[in-house]
């Protein structure tokens, strides 16, 4: 399993308190990784290291051996899509204009109106599903096309790793599977998804590889069959479980054991 | 021509038509700007004819009049305009609040401060004041920036800090005058209202040259500063270097605003409501910087119309006209964020 961005014991901090210490990660190329574990368990916050939000405070976050602080920004803009939780679109913005901002690491101020940007636009809405809503003010779609139009702009930037915050929440139950279906494809395709997901079942069926994060460390990492037991739900968790297969699938299914009085 | 070509050609026309709006808005702007240039080179204690005007401007008739006093007035009138129109939208960007004009968090009350030192402390030269000025206006921006940098940058924080640091300067401003000698004083005084009585060519060639590089600095990085309006974290992660950014976007707007009240004082209210007006007619995403340029130009042209013929023959600082105006807009506005927040 190789890996181009990885983390070597990384110290992260907002302000005085610090998320984690000396973490290390290997997102291993081409795959769907899933970054799961309980609220403020400092799963975003590595995210944010990966993209170079945050820098640690000691340690090293290396795409190709090379530290992502030290490459120029719209290189590393080349390499790293990434989606934060709750992005703000500028008002009275359209749909075509707001995916076009993803091209921005790839424009010069003479090649704006090229046309390989224009194909790399309607390819990205293509994928994403919204070349019907291109003319449509952002601000007056539904949450779920909203994210599309998000994961949209983040396709337009044509990277070969997207790292995704909780891009499902706010989505009804079934714009969450189809978005992850998108994902998997995009991973079919050849790109590294990173995603932070708050489902360990949709976990579990879409992702190559899991991530458990409690308390700022690593709990479990592998494929899914092969970590994720009774015992790991009890420690990232703190949540009784029985696992059975997925019926769908064949995944691993956590169902709590948890009742009403 | 390659198919290409002809294929570029055809996106070059998708893009301009989809900004078809912004187009007609710009062009309108313009020729509005022109008209009240026009009417500025007419109007006067006599009035000129537009056919004698353009005669005087084509070079086959001669006038003092037009040539050496209305000209100056009317294209400072349109490039100050310009410049804090621009101003305006650098600092409503920066902060993502319509708020945030440099009038209002304090910048030209800075500069106008750098311009008192400069008269009552320094000997009061043109290149002082131009100097003291600019100075005036990064410093208080400096200020407003640390105040408000705490843990991360928000633009609504620096906008609240910066209307209480302007109040903070604007008393020491009237300390100053107070201080100053009677002569000194009443110069400064007439000065603080912003006009653009008697500006002369010697005084504007300077001051063009500094707008124009500045203006072009920001329609080069005006890319950069509309993908800052998706949030720090998508701007950093699509590319936009936005420490370097930022401190080019204030060096810009203070640069400007500072230029413009070391020549004609503190003319408020033009960098606060041209780039809202800009935005609304362009309805485009952000704000705009050629529509709210071209928006600054029309009204501080506007408003020293109205200076001029309100109480003829006296003139009225165009500062009064334009705080008239924008006072009320401003009341406008606060209800609305108000409403909003």
């Amino acid at each position: 399993m190789s890996a181009r961005l990885t983390a070597r014991e990384i110290t992260l901090r907002y302000g005085d308190r610090v998320v984690s210490t000396r973490l290390s990660l290997d997102v291993p190329d081409g795959a769907f990784t899933a970054v799961v574990g309980p609220n403020a368990c400092g799963k975003s916050t590595l995210l944010r290291a990966f993209v170079r939000l945050l820098r640690p405070d000691d340690g090293r976050v290396e795409l190709d051996g090379r530290e992502v602080g030290g490459y120029p920004s719209k290189a590393l803009a080349k390499q790293l899509g990434f989606l934060p939780q709750d992005p703000v679109s500028p008002d009275d913005i359209k749909v075509r204009q707001l995916v076009a901002r993803g091209r921005f690491p790839h424009q010069s101020l003479l090649t704006v109106w090229s046309a390989g940007e224009e194909d790399a636009v309607e390819e990205a809405m293509d994928a994403a599903g919204v070349s019907g809503l291109a003319g449509r003010p952002v601000r007056e779609l539904s949450g779920g096309q909203r994210q599309r139009v998000w994961i949209a702009m983040v396709l337009a930037q044509r990277t070969p790793y997207l790292l995704l915050d909780e891009p499902t929440s706010f989505l009804d139950i079934t714009h969450q599977y189809q978005l992850l279906a998108l994902l998997a494809r995009l991973r079919d395709q050849g790109r590294t998804v990173v995603a932070v997901l708050h489902d360990i079942n949709q976990a579990c069926r879409f992702a190559d590889h899991l991530v458990a994060m409690r308390d700022g460390r690593v709990v479990a990492e592998g494929k899914p069959a092969d970590i994720v037991d009774a015992a790991l739900m009890k420690d990232v968790f703190d949540l009784p479980s029985v696992i059975v297969p997925d019926p769908v699938t064949g995944t691993p299914m956590v169902v709590p054991t948890l009742q009403g009085e | 021509m390659s198919a290409a070509g002809v294929r570029v050609a055809a996106r070059v026309a998708v893009g301009l038509r989809a900004e078809r709006r912004t187009v007609l808005v710009c062009s309108v702007l313009v020729a509005l700007m022109l008209g009240l240039g026009l009417l500025g080179l007419c109007y006067g204690a006599s009035w000129a004819s537009p056919g004698k005007v353009l005669a005087v401007l084509a070079g086959s008739e001669h006038s003092v009049v037009i040539r050496d006093w209305r000209l100056p007035r009317v294209t400072a009138g349109l490039v100050f305009g310009a410049a804090l129109g621009v101003s305006g939208a650098v600092f409503q960007n920066l902060t993502r609040n319509p708020l945030g004009s440099p009038d209002v968090i304090g910048l030209d009350a800075g500069a106008y401060t750098g311009a008192l030192v400069a008269l009552t402390v320094l000997s009061g030269t043109s290149a002082q004041l131009a100097g003291a000025s600019v100075l005036g206006g990064l410093l208080v921006s400096a200020v407003v920036y640390l105040l408000s940098a705490d843990r991360g940058f928000s633009g609504l924080r620096l906008v609240v800090i910066g209307i209480a640091v302007n109040a903070m300067v604007t008393a020491l401003n009237s300390w100053i005058v107070l201080r100053a000698e009677l002569e000194v004083a009443i110069a400064a005084v007439g000065w603080s209202a912003g006009s653009l009585n008697g500006v002369d060519w010697a005084d504007l060639w300077v001051p063009f040259w500094v707008i124009g590089v500045l203006l072009a600095l920001a329609a080069v990085r005006s890319r950069a500063m509309h993908q800052t309006l998706l949030g720090d974290a998508l701007a950093v992660t699509t590319g936009v270097s936005l420490n370097r950014l930022r401190l080019l976007m204030v060096l810009v707007g203070v640069g400007c605003t500072a230029t413009v009240t070391a020549v004609a004082g503190p003319i408020a209210f033009i960098a606060l409501a041209a780039p809202q007006i800009g935005r609304r007619l362009a309805g485009a995403p952000g704000i705009p910087l050629l529509p709210a340029a071209l928006a600054g130009a029309v009204l501080l042209q506007g408003a020293d119309l109205i200076a001029q013929m309100l109480l003829a023959p006296v003139a009225l600082p165009v500062g009064v006209v334009s705080t008239a105006i924008g006072g009320c807009y401003l009341i406008w506005l606060l209800t609305k964020e108000v409403g909003r927040a």
